[in-house]
Parts: C-alpha cells; sequence; structure tokens
C-alpha cells in the first residue's frame, strides 16, 4: 500500500477519479477491487426505482466533472445546483467550499448558451466572486445561486476541465 | 487510476492546531470564507488519513527522514515570511508587516507579544491587495462589529482604545493597477462611520480606459471611480459628513524612508516618492519623478507580499523567487518530492486558486504512480517510522481528535462573548489541553 505526506496544509477531497457507471437514473460511483460494494449498488437501484416513482425528484441534470466524466441525477425542484452537487455526493473536486455563502468561486458551472439565457440574473455579489473563477467563461454562473426548474430537465452542466498533461509543460491554469 | 484509493495521507504541521491561513489569515468578519474547514474536517476524519500536528519539518524529523518512511512527501508549507520594504527606518516602534499584524489579530502565537501602538491618528498601509484592505477594515470597523467575530480578545481590547481615524492605503501604480478584488473594496465603502478620501487628479485619464477592460477589472475600476471622483447623492453626503473616520487610497508612491519622532525611537511619519507609469496594457511599472511627499503618521503597516522560507536544506529552493523549484508539482531533481500552494507558486491567490494548485500536484502524484515513476513497489513504515524518530527526540504529535479538543474549548470560551470561538493564543496552552 503506498504511502503519502502532504505536509503543512491539507490536501483537498477529492484528488481522485473514480470511476463512474451509470445505472438508470442515478449514478454510483464503483470501486473494482471492492465487490462488496456491488451488492450495495443493486440496494440502491431497488430504493432508487422506488424514489423515481415519487413526484418529487422531476428534473434530470446531468454533471461533467473536470476529467470529462459525466453523471446524470434526477433531482428536486427548488434545490441550488450546489445543494445537489453535495447531496447526490458527485465527483466534483473542491465544490462548495463556502457552503453557499457567497465567499468563494468553487461552484463556479459551466451553462449551454440556451439554458444560461434562461437564468435569473445575477446580482452583484455573485459577479464579485465569479469574476475571480478559475476556466471563467460567458455562460459561467455560482452553483449555489441556481435553483433548479423544471424547464432544466434534460440539461448539462459543466465544470472547468482539468489540464490533461501531467508530464512537463507549465500548462496548468 | 486505480492506486488512488489505497492510499494513506499523513499531515505533518508545525502548530498544534491545523489550517494554517484559513485559521491565522482570513479576517475575523471572514466566518464564510472559514466554512471550507468543514471540508478540511472531513477529508482530516477520513480513515486513510491522519494529522499530526506539533511537528516542526526541518528540525523535528527531517525531509530525508521523511523520504525514507513515505514514498511521497509534498510540500505545502506555504509562506510565513514577509517581503520588507529595505528603507531606512523600517526597524522603528510603530513600522510592522502586515503578517504581523493580521498574525496578531488573528492569534498566531508567534504574534500574540505585538503590541502594536494605535495611540496616533493617521495609519498608513503599503501595499493595496486584499490583505491591505483587511487590515483597513479592521483597524476602522467599528468594535460592536468586531467584537462578536473570532478576533483575539487581546485585539479587540486593544481596537477599542485606538485612536486611530485615517488610513491610507498606499501603492506605488495607479489606479488600474489596483490589486486588491471588488468585494474586499465594496466592504471599505460600506464599512459603517468612514468616508472615503481619494484624490480626484489620480484618476484623471481612467474612465476613458473603461471600455476596453475585462469585466473584472471594469467592475472594479468602476466602482472605484464612483466612490473616488462621482459627487454623492445626498444621503450618502450626509453619511459621509458625520462619519468620524476616513480611509483612502493613495497612487503613485513609494516609500523611501520611515521618519523617526524626535527621540528617534518611533515611526512618525513616511517619506513618499512620486511616481508616474512607464509601459502599456498589462505591463506597466512606476519609475520616480524626484518629487516626494512627507505624510504624518504613527502606524506603518506593509503589506508589500508574503514570501516562503526554506525548510531543510535537503530541499532545493530558488532564493531569488523564494519557491521550491518545480515542474508540475515535482520538485527539480529530487525523486519523491513534490510541492503544491504558495511554496510552489508563489504568495498570491484566494483559497479556490490554491485549492485547484493542490489538485494539480495531486493528479501529478497519481500520475507518476500509474506511470511507475514514483515507486511504491518498495514497504515504508510510514508514520510507525516517524513516530519512532520523534519519541527518541521527545516529541509528541497532536492527532485530530486532541485538535478537537483545543477546538471545542475555543468554542466554549467564544460562546460564553457571543464569539464563535475564543482562540488559544499560546502553544503551552494548546498542548495541555490537547492531551488532557
Amino acid at each position: 500500500m503506498a504511502k503519502c505526506l502532504n505536509l503543512g496544509s491539507f490536501l483537498f477531497t477529492r484528488m481522485v477519479e473514480i470511476p463512474c457507471i451509470s445505472i438508470g437514473g442515478k449514478i454510483k460511483t464503483w470501486t473494482p477491487n471492492r465487490p462488496g460494494r456491488a451488492i450495495s449498488i443493486h440496494s440502491a437501484l431497488h430504493s432508487n426505482s422506488l424514489r423515481n416513482s415519487s413526484l418529487e425528484d422531476k428534473v434530470t441534470i446531468h454533471f461533467v466533472n473536470q476529467a470529462g466524466i459525466k453523471t446524470t441525477t434526477t433531482v428536486t425542484e427548488g434545490e441550488t445546483l450546489l445543494d445537489v452537487v453535495i447531496k447526490k455526493n458527485l465527483d466534483i473536486s473542491g465544490f462548495g467550499a463556502c457552503e453557499g455563502t457567497l465567499a468563494c468561486s468553487t461552484c463556479h458551472i459551466i451553462f449551454d448558451k440556451t439554458f444560461y439565457e434562461k437564468l435569473e440574473p445575477m446580482v452583484d455579489e455573485e459577479m464579485d466572486m465569479l469574476d475571480l473563477a478559475y476556466g471563467l467563461t460567458k455562460t459561467s454562473r455560482l452553483g449555489c445561486q441556481i435553483t433548479v426548474r423544471k424547464w432544466m430537465d434534460g440539461m448539462t452542466v459543466q465544470v472547468p476541465q482539468e489540464v490533461r498533461d501531467t508530464v512537463g509543460s507549465e500548462g496548468s491554469q | 487510476c486505480t492506486q488512488a484509493s489505497r492510499q494513506h495521507v499523513d499531515i505533518y504541521e508545525r502548530l498544534p492546531v491545523p489550517f494554517g491561513l484559513v485559521r491565522f489569515g482570513v479576517a475575523p468578519d471572514h466566518p464564510e470564507v472559514k466554512n471550507v474547514m468543514n471540508t478540511f474536517t472531513q477529508t482530516a476524519q477520513h480513515a486513510r488519513c491522519s494529522f499530526h500536528g506539533n511537528v516542526s519539518v526541518g528540525k523535528d524529523v527531517t525531509v530525508q527522514e521523511l523520504q525514507e518512511a513515505y514514498h511521497a512527501v509534498v510540500l505545502s508549507y506555504g509562506a510565513e515570511g514577509n517581503r520588507t520594504l529595505g528603507v531606512p527606518g523600517e526597524d522603528l516602534a510603530g513600522v510592522h508587516s502586515a503578517k504581523d499584524f493580521v498574525g496578531w489579530y488573528n492569534g498566531l502565537p508567534t504574534n500574540r507579544d505585538l503590541r502594536p501602538d494605535l495611540r496616533c491618528e493617521t495609519a498608513v498601509i503599503l501595499g493595496q491587495g486584499n490583505v491591505a484592505l483587511d487590515v483597513a477594515r479592521i483597524l476602522l470597523s467599528p468594535v460592536d462589529i468586531l467584537k462578536n467575530t473570532d478576533i483575539t480578545q487581546p485585539a479587540l481590547d486593544t481596537l477599542a482604545e485606538s485612536s486611530v481615524r485615517r488610513v491610507l492605503i498606499v501603492g506605488r501604480r495607479g489606479p488600474l493597477q489596483l490589486a486588491c478584488t471588488i468585494k474586499e473594496l465594496r466592504e471599505m465603502v460600506n464599512l459603517p462611520g468612514t468616508r472615503p478620501e481619494m484624490e480626484a487628479s489620480d484618476f484623471e485619464c481612467i474612465a476613458k480606459m473603461l471600455k476596453v477592460l475585462p469585466r473584472p477589472r471594469k467592475r472594479l475600476t468602476e466602482l472605484l471611480l464612483k466612490v473616488a471622483v462621482e459627487t454623492p447623492e445626498e444621503t450618502e453626503l450626509e453619511r459621509r459628513n458625520s462619519a468620524k473616520r476616513a480611509w483612502g487610497f493613495r497612487f503613485f508612491r513609494s516609500p523611501v524612508e520611515i521618519l523617526p519622532s524626535d527621540d528617534l525611537t518611533r515611526a512618525a511619519g513616511i517619506r513618499l516618492a512620486v511616481n508616474r507609469l512607464e509601459g502599456e496594457g498589462e505591463d506597466v511599472w512606476a519609475v520616480t519623478t524626484g518629487e516626494v511627499e512627507d505624510v504624518e503618521c504613527g502606524l506603518v503597516i506593509s503589506s508589500i507580499g508574503y514570501k516562503s522560507l526554506p525548510i531543510d536544506p535537503a530541499v532545493p529552493f530558488d532564493p531569488r523567487k523564494h519557491i521550491i523549484p518545480n515542474t508540475m508539482g515535482r520538485v527539480q531533481k529530487c525523486a519523491g518530492l513534490y510541492c503544491s500552494g504558495w511554496v510552489k507558486r508563489g504568495p498570491t491567490g484566494v483559497i479556490a486558486t490554491t485549492m485547484n494548485d493542490s489538485f494539480d500536484t495531486a493528479r501529478t502524484l497519481l500520475h507518476d504512480m500509474d506511470e511507475g515513476t514514483l515507486d511504491i513497489s518498495t514497504v515504508k513504515p510510514g508514520s510507525a517510522g516517524v513516530t519512532t524518530i520523534l519519541e527518541k527526540r521527545g516529541v509528541k504529535p497532536v492527532l485530530f481528535s486532541d485538535w478537537e479538543k483545543i477546538d471545542s474549548e475555543e468554542s466554549k470560551r467564544g460562546e460564553a462573548r457571543g464569539k464563535p470561538r475564543e482562540k488559544l493564543l499560546d502553544v503551552g496552552e494548546m498542548l495541555k489541553v490537547a492531551w488532557t
């Protein structure tokens, strides 16, 4: 078992790209060498299908994480996109550090233009923090300020993609 | 990558308490920024993560000893030094680095006895970044606001007696090079009991530049212009006229000397060189005009940047850039050694910047494991090996569960005063609580 040491500060959670599989409408992470987990996936399927039949989780949203991996989840109208990422335990590194208080830009989300244009306009406080976000685009917003609505059904959102080259150039960020 | 799910990560920290600048750097009146401590806590409580506080690397255990115990060592110890002004009078009483002043009001044990003298009317802050604005805001905030934050009690008491009524925040270049971000500027503009005082002449030619600026710079400049140049409407005018404290940016000024009092013991003023700008676009620099200006003041805070220091002779260090020479976080010419954060890139950036940089280093490390560049085939003792060394040297680590006792004690003491916590200010006291 390899041992790593980190000095003087904390490694933020989720530095790992865990392979994900999508079953029905719900994502579950699956670790190859742990057969016990397969059983829990099946029971999650069962409870998931029960839940899907209720009227609550009606909006399907696709999240693409920093490694380009897409996960699909169904959520309740009225939650924020930050709530969704946290509650559904989506594998997005370091999302929502300030816990939705407009004190950081880590819940930065990029929308497709058509969905972006339908969002409620930004207040100054959101723009203040968004302007500091890494990988800012013309269709960026902070996920903690976006409330899930029915018209978002089928929407895909993504976070800035990580720089793939880990071999030698100065290129990260 | 399938390796990552089996890694064990040990964290070594010199102080008994974790979180670094989130605890000691973020201003007391920015509690939301500190929410990230909850995520850090989750990480620390992970089954494969162990925190070891009260261990000074380079002193209690060497980097070489750590490399013998671990497959990989990541140096993310930040920047505990500060850039110096290099002007006469810098060592006079009444002159402090922002690092020390912030450390003082945030309870960093080494700054406990700073005892800044606030019995003067004017304070000059050199530098215009977010740290400079934090210092200005703490100097001018009504004590009623500060008293419910986690600011230390001695700092609160000192600020309650402060005579400081005017804070100048000085930068060597112009308004378009202002280094702070808009949120911090807004906070100054909206600070109760204060009014802005700026030189309109500093802003000639700025308005016409607005349309070519990228959005973040444009919005910052618009707000700055509004505050500095526009005539406020009536209620705001009244508010400003009744405000007892003032703050303002001074542009195109560099320090040349801190002027002593008559008895030569303390700062009584500062001599500033007047600058003009040369260059274009993003790349402009200040050039002195030959003119100087003296400003009377009793407190000078220099906020011109933090600086990393070398941790261990075995670790390469760039004495010019004050960072560890690295490529994508791999320390140059040192297999198994990595770095992240300020010691890797230099001491700028907010939590999100540094967090993303840490992710980059982690990805590099995992990549190296997968490729075999980082050899993980041999068995290494990990913390068991280090514990033996520490025991021999009489050093006892503080575990995360021990920190939780400190945390609990601080929260308890804070509750009695309507504060989120009352920080312990002394390492000895922290250790006593940690090991009860």
